[in-house]
C-alpha cells in the first residue's frame, strides 16, 4: 500500500471529511491503487515543459468595475438552514 | 411514423405545419416518462405542470408569430444545470432540498428559444462516475439491455434520449460524460471546444475540463442545439468571444477530401475487438464518401487518464469544498461545534466516489505533493493538447472508438476505480486539450451500441457535424430504437 491509514487521516482532514473506520479501510486500499496509477507521470520526461494553464490558448478578461447583481440576499438565504438578521447561523465557535 | 419516434428536427417541422401541437406532444413525452422510466430511472425530478404551461406558451408564441428555434420543442436537463425555482440535486444527497435560485444560462437560452422542459435527468454524483452508479438517486438502467449501465455521468440524458423519453437532453462532459454515454445507448453525444458553451450555472467539478453539451438522436439535431447553446456568456471568465457560426449551413455538403486522422494508438490497447471493428466499418465507410484516411499518431495518449486522474479531483477538491453545511446543501444533525459541522455534513452528505476524489485531489495538492502530482500533470497535459496540434497540421479531425467495450455490466467495474478510470480511456484527450468531440452510433456489438468518436480542432464543430452528418445520410444506426421501449 503506497498510503497508510495516518496518511488517509491526514488527507480526510485536510478535505474537512468524516469518515467511518470501515471508509478509513477502504480508502486506504483504493487511494493508494490510484495513487500508484497516477505515479506513472513520474517517468515522463517534463524538463522545460510549461504546466498547462488554460485548455484553449485565451487571455483572461477584465470586465469594466460596474454594479451589475442586485442584492437578492433574502431569497438567495432560502436554501438556508438557518439565518437570523440576514446572518447564517453555525454552531458557537467561541466561548 | 409514430411522433415520439421523431427526431428534434422532425417534430420541429411537425410543429411548424400545425400537424400536432405543443401542448399535444408534451402530453406524449410526459406520459412515456411516467410510463416507461420506472424501469429507467433516467429522471430526478418530472415537471409535467410547468411543462404543460411552457407548451401552451409555446403554442400561443407560435399563432402570435413569435416562435423562437426550439418553440414548443420538449426537452430534458441533466441534474447539473440550475433550473430556478426547480430541484436542483447534482446526483448528490448533498443537494437532495436544494431549489435554485438561478437558471443556468445555457437553461435560460433553451428557454428563450421557446423548449419545454420536461425534467431533470438522473446522473453520477457531482458527474463524477462513468457508469451512473454512484448517484444519490440509484442507478440508471441501458435501455439496450436493461442489466446494463447507460454509461456515465450523464446516463439518465442519455438513456432518456434512446428509450425516446425526450427527444434531447443535455449534459457535461469533464472526461468523456456525454461521448461514453452516448456511445452506450446509441444516441449522439456533443462536447464542444472549451469556452464554447457557457458554464454558468452548471455546478462545477472540474472548471478546466468541464463543458457542457448535448445528447440528441441524430447530428443534425446537435448542430441545431449547439447553434442555440453556444456563444460569449460575460458571466462565464472562460467563455470565448467568438463567432457563432450556423451549424446547420454545411451540413450537406459532402466530406470528399476531408482528411481523417486513425490514431494508431487507439487500436493497440487491447480493447473489445468487435467493437473496434465495428469502428473499422465506419472509417471505411466515411473513406467511401471521399474522406482521405491516414494514420496519425499521438505519442503521450495512453498517459492521458493519469493525468487526467490528478488534475479532475485536484479541482474537485476546491471546487466542492464550497459545500460546508452552512449556507445550503445537506447539514449533519446536532453538529458539536464548527469543524463537526463541515466534517459530518460532508461526510455525511457526499457519497464514496465523491469523497475519494475529493482527497486525491486533496491529497495531489499537499503540502509536498503539489509538484510531483499536480504540476507534473499540467506539463504532461500540456504534452498531450501539443500532440493534438501536431496532429491537427496534417488531419481536419481524428475518428476512433469512443469506449473500449460496449456498456458494461451493472455492479461489474465498481468495486475497481482503476478499472472504472480506464473506461474513459479514449474520451479524455479531448477534455485535457480542451477540443470538441461526438460520439455517434456505428452498431451493435452483442445488441449493444458502439459508438464512433470524431475529434476536431478547436471550433471545429462544424467539421465534425458535417462528417457525421454525411455518416448518417448513408447508415441508419442512429434510427434504431431499443424494443422494450417502442
Amino acid at each position: 500500500m503506497s498510503l497508510n491509514k495516518e496518511q488517509v487521516q491526514h488527507i480526510a482532514m485536510l478535505a474537512k471529511l468524516n469518515l467511518s473506520d470501515e471508509e478509513y479501510a477502504e480508502s486506504v486500499e483504493k487511494l493508494s491503487k490510484i495513487v500508484d496509477f497516477v505515479d506513472q507521470l513520474s517517468t515522463v520526461n517534463t524538463a522545460d515543459i510549461t504546466p498547462m494553464a488554460h485548455p484553449v490558448d485565451a487571455i483572461q478578461r477584465l470586465r469594466i468595475d460596474d454594479i451589475t447583481e442586485t442584492n437578492k440576499r433574502d431569497y438567495y438565504q432560502k436554501n438556508a438552514h438557518e439565518v437570523f438578521d440576514g446572518l447564517y447561523l453555525v454552531p458557537k465557535v467561541l466561548d | 411514423m409514430d411522433i415520439y419516434l421523431q427526431t428534434l428536427t422532425e417534430l420541429s417541422k411537425g410543429l411548424e405545419n400545425g400537424d400536432f401541437t405543443s401542448v399535444e406532444i408534451t402530453k406524449l413525452f410526459l406520459e412515456r416518462i411516467a410510463a416507461q422510466d420506472e424501469r429507467l430511472n433516467s429522471f430526478i425530478t418530472v415537471t409535467a405542470s410547468e411543462a404543460l404551461e411552457s407548451a401552451a406558451n409555446a403554442d400561443k408564441a407560435r399563432l402570435d408569430g413569435k416562435a423562437g428555434v426550439l418553440n414548443g420543442l420538449p426537452i430534458a436537463h441533466k441534474d447539473i444545470f440550475c433550473t430556478q425555482g426547480i430541484k436542483t440535486t447534482c446526483g448528490s444527497k448533498m443537494l437532495n432540498n436544494f431549489i435554485s435560485p438561478y437558471d443556468a444560462t445555457i437553461v435560460k437560452k433553451i428557454s428563450d428559444a421557446g423548449a419545454v422542459i420536461l425534467g431533470k435527468c438522473n446522473m453520477d454524483e457531482f458527474a463524477m462516475g462513468s457508469s451512473n452508479e454512484t448517484s444519490f438517486f440509484g442507478p440508471v438502467y441501458n435501455p439496450w439491455n436493461l442489466e446494463c449501465t447507460p454509461g456515465g455521468s450523464s446516463g439518465g440524458s442519455a438513456a432518456s434520449v434512446a428509450a425516446r423519453l425526450t427527444p434531447v437532453s443535455t449534459g457535461t462532459d469533464t472526461g468523456g460524460s456525454i461521448r461514453q454515454p452516448a456511445a452506450f445507448t446509441g444516441t449522439v453525444g456533443l462536447k464542444p471546444t472549451y469556452g464554447r458553451v457557457s458554464r454558468y450555472g452548471m455546478i462545477a467539478f472540474a472548471s478546466s475540463l468541464d463543458q457542457a453539451g448535448i445528447i440528441t438522436r441524430s447530428v443534425e439535431d446537435s448542430a441545431k442545439m449547439l447553434g442555440v447553446i453556444a456563444g460569449f456568456d460575460r458571466r462565464d471568465s472562460t467563455s470565448i468571444n467568438c463567432r457563432v457560426p450556423n451549424y446547420l449551413l454545411d451540413l450537406n455538403e459532402s466530406i470528399k477530401g476531408m482528411r481523417i486522422g486513425i490514431v494508431r494508438q487507439h487500436f493497440e490497447n487491447g480493447s473489445d475487438e468487435k467493437t473496434l471493428n465495428l469502428v473499422q466499418d465506419a472509417i471505411s465507410e466515411l473513406k467511401s464518401l471521399g474522406a482521405l484516411i491516414t494514420e496519425i499518431d499521438l505519442p503521450n495518449i495512453d498517459l492521458s487518464v493519469p493525468a487526467y486522474y490528478v488534475v479532475a479531483p485536484a479541482e474537485c477538491s476546491s471546487n466542492l469544498s464550497r459545500f460546508d453545511g452552512v449556507r445550503f446543501g445537506y447539514r449533519a444533525e446536532n453538529p458539536k461545534d464548527l469543524h463537526d459541522l463541515y466534517c459530518r455534513s460532508r461526510g455525511e452528505g457526499f457519497g464514496d466516489e465523491v469523497k475519494r476524489r475529493i482527497m486525491t485531489g486533496a491529497y495531489v495538492l499537499s503540502a509536498g505533493y503539489y509538484d510531483a502530482y499536480y504540476v507534473k500533470a499540467q506539463q504532461v497535459r500540456q504534452l498531450i493538447a501539443e500532440d493534438f496540434q501536431k496532429a491537427f497540421s496534417s488531419v481536419d479531425l481524428i475518428a476512433g472508438p469512443t469506449t473500449p467495450s460496449p456498456a458494461f455490466k451493472i455492479g461489474e467495474k465498481l468495486d475497481d476505480p482503476i478499472k472504472m478510470y480506464l473506461n474513459d480511456i479514449f474520451t479524455i484527450g479531448a477534455n485535457l486539450a480542451g477540443l470538441p468531440a461526438m460520439s455517434i452510433p456505428c452498431g451493435f456489438v452483442d445488441d449493444l451500441p458502439v459508438g464512433l468518436q470524431l475529434v476536431g480542432p478547436h471550433f471545429g464543430e462544424q467539421i465534425l457535424l458535417r462528417c457525421g452528418h454525411q455518416y448518417q445520410e448513408v447508415t441508419a444506426w442512429h434510427k434504431a430504437c431499443p424494443e422494450a421501449f417502442k
